[in-house]
């Protein structure tokens, strides 16, 4: 069987981890927590003693109800937060927001090519490196197009490509597809599966969405709700793609279930 | 590009062709005047009919058009200082917290000062030129765009700065490619009332101390009992407000045109 991108980089990753203890993860997370104190209202804890680890190539989802601090989780890998307690060693890493965010007045191809022009490559340049990902991603036909003109599914195609092509080696997705239907949600789930197949990064996905993270996830870590504890982490060593029809599928995700407390 | 362009000249023009209902309440209102006046309602003196001012505008152009240029490049030079001061000021009031909080309270104060005070102070100071003029006008108009552009400024989604800031993207160029044409629409909306009140500024200026603009004919065609050359400056004032607040939707249009994607008309809201 020939090995995809994907799986030759996740075969690497956990080669180097072998030869040599010492190789850190690109994401190691170890006993953080993180509260947040406002004026005179009372402070809320986000996070507990929370540890994740993702090795290069993973892709690591994370469930658990809302207010349980997977913002913040996402926001201390990005560097944007610190932690109060623990430590955080990331490589850098690049968010993709569960709101596009895309820039109304900026084409598809320009809002692609944001981290780029952020880099300070010229615009000429930064459009002609970003155009052979609109191809590859099916939006070919739109590089001239505003958000406006784009469907919800599209909108979030660009603001994956906009956060790849900031060339970090960890992606940070809060709910991608939170904001969508769930005709293009499951649909949007089969594309970013083949698009991290094709072009391996290692991922923290945050999701509400148990079977998203089942079908997408190497490893789903459940938190629990506020402050946010791991309360479970379940391994996914399923071929890809996934079927959300299949018995291990259906199973794996009755687990991440009965571990938030829910079904059964 | 180009269709695009083209749509934002075409729409106006369409929107123009719709202001039938604008058109239809002025004559009417102008009907009612002219009636008024002539059954004896008001002394012509006082109140001229709109046929007087009509007339006025045609006796008297000569005299009008050379004090319009006057008046409308004092409000037009005097709008450029307003946007220029109002932007460098709104910039500053929203990287710089301290400069917020020290200079808001001094922006709204500056917006009582009455100009009928101020302009002859002005002139006694600074003299019968341009100069107490462009102060004056600039002075009334620029509050409005500081205000709007702030709100511009701080219509900026949050989650989008942390975005680029895991870009990496530089706090300068933040700045310019996103922060600014996000607040690009309200600048323009606080232009557009800018340019209505630098009208009335450049009057009050022109009374204050001045030989020519259409301010000084009205102050000196009133105690000559020409009132109807009085309206007429006022009416050629008006125009000139419309047609700086029509230009500013044009080139808000053509600037700004993802503000506008979703059809809305020339001062409609949408339906």
């Amino acid at each position: 069987m020939i090995e995809t991108p994907l799986q030759a980089s996740r075969a690497l990753g956990a080669d180097r981890a072998g030869h040599s203890e010492q190789a850190a993860a690109p994401v190691e997370i170890d006993r953080v927590s993180r509260t947040f104190r406002r004026g005179r209202r009372p402070a809320v804890q986000a996070l507990a003693d929370v540890s994740l680890r993702a090795g290069a190539g993973e892709i690591v989802a994370v469930v658990g109800p809302s207010g349980c601090g997977k913002s913040t989780l996402l926001e201390l890998i990005c560097g944007l937060q610190r932690p109060d307690t623990g430590t955080v060693r990331c490589a850098p890493a690049a968010l993709m927001p569960q709101r596009d965010l895309l820039l109304p007045w900026a084409s598809a191809l320009d809002n692609a090519a944001l981290a780029l022009r952020a880099a300070g490559v010229g615009r000429d340049r930064s459009r002609q490196l970003a155009r052979p990902w609109l191809e590859r991603f099916g939006l070919a036909e739109f590089e001239r197009a505003r958000p406006a003109e784009l469907s919800g599914g599209m909108r979030q195609r660009v603001s994956f490509l906009r956060s790849l092509l900031a060339g970090k080696p960890v992606l940070a997705l809060d709910e991608p597809f939170a904001s969508l239907d769930a005709i293009t949600r499951a649909e949007m789930q089969g594309w970013l599966d083949h698009a991290l197949t094709a072009e391996p990064r290692t991922v923290v996905l945050v999701t509400h969405d148990v079977e998203e993270a089942v079908l997408l996830g190497d490893r789903v870590v459940v938190l629990s709700g506020r402050p946010g504890r791991v309360v479970a982490c379940i391994e996914v060593a399923l071929a890809r793609p996934r079927r959300r029809a299949d018995p291990t599928v259906v199973a794996l995700r009755e687990r991440v279930l009965s571990s938030l407390g829910v079904g059964g | 590009m180009s269709a695009g362009a083209r749509r934002a000249l075409v729409m106006p023009a369409r929107a123009l062709l719709r202001q039938w209902r604008a058109a239809l309440l002025l004559a009417t209102l102008i009907g009612i005047w002219e009636l008024y006046v002539d059954l004896g309602g008001a002394d012509p003196l006082i109140l001229p009919a709109p046929h007087a001012v009509a007339a006025s505008m045609y006796d008297d152009r000569g005299l009008l058009w050379s004090n319009f240029l006057v008046t409308a490049e004092e409000v037009l030079l005097g709008i450029l200082v307003a946007a220029v001061t109002a932007l460098a000021l709104a910039t500053a009031m929203h990287f710089f917290v301290t400069i917020r909080r020290a200079v808001y309270p001094l922006l709204i104060a500056s917006q009582t000062i009455p100009i009928p005070m101020l302009a002859p102070v002005l002139v006694l100071w600074l003299g019968f030129g341009i100069l107490p003029k462009l102060i004056v006008i600039a002075l009334v108009s620029f509050f409005s765009i500081v205000i709007t552009t702030l709100a511009g400024f701080a219509s900026v989604d949050p989650e989008l700065l942390k975005l680029v800031r895991t870009f990496d993207m530089s706090r300068r160029r933040a700045f310019f490619s996103i922060e600014l044409p996000t607040a690009l629409p309200g600048v323009f909306t606080g232009a557009k009332i800018a340019v209505i009140v630098a009208v009335i500024g450049a009057v009050f200026a022109e009374q204050a101390g001045s030989n020519s603009g259409l301010g000084y004919v009205f102050t000196q065609a009133l105690p000559q009992l020409l009132t109807a050359r009085a309206f007429a400056a006022v009416v050629i004032l008006s125009l000139f407000a419309i047609a700086l607040f029509c230009a500013l939707t044009l080139a808000e249009r053509l600037t700004v045109p993802w503000a506008h994607s979703t059809g809305t008309e020339l001062g409609e809201t949408d339906r």
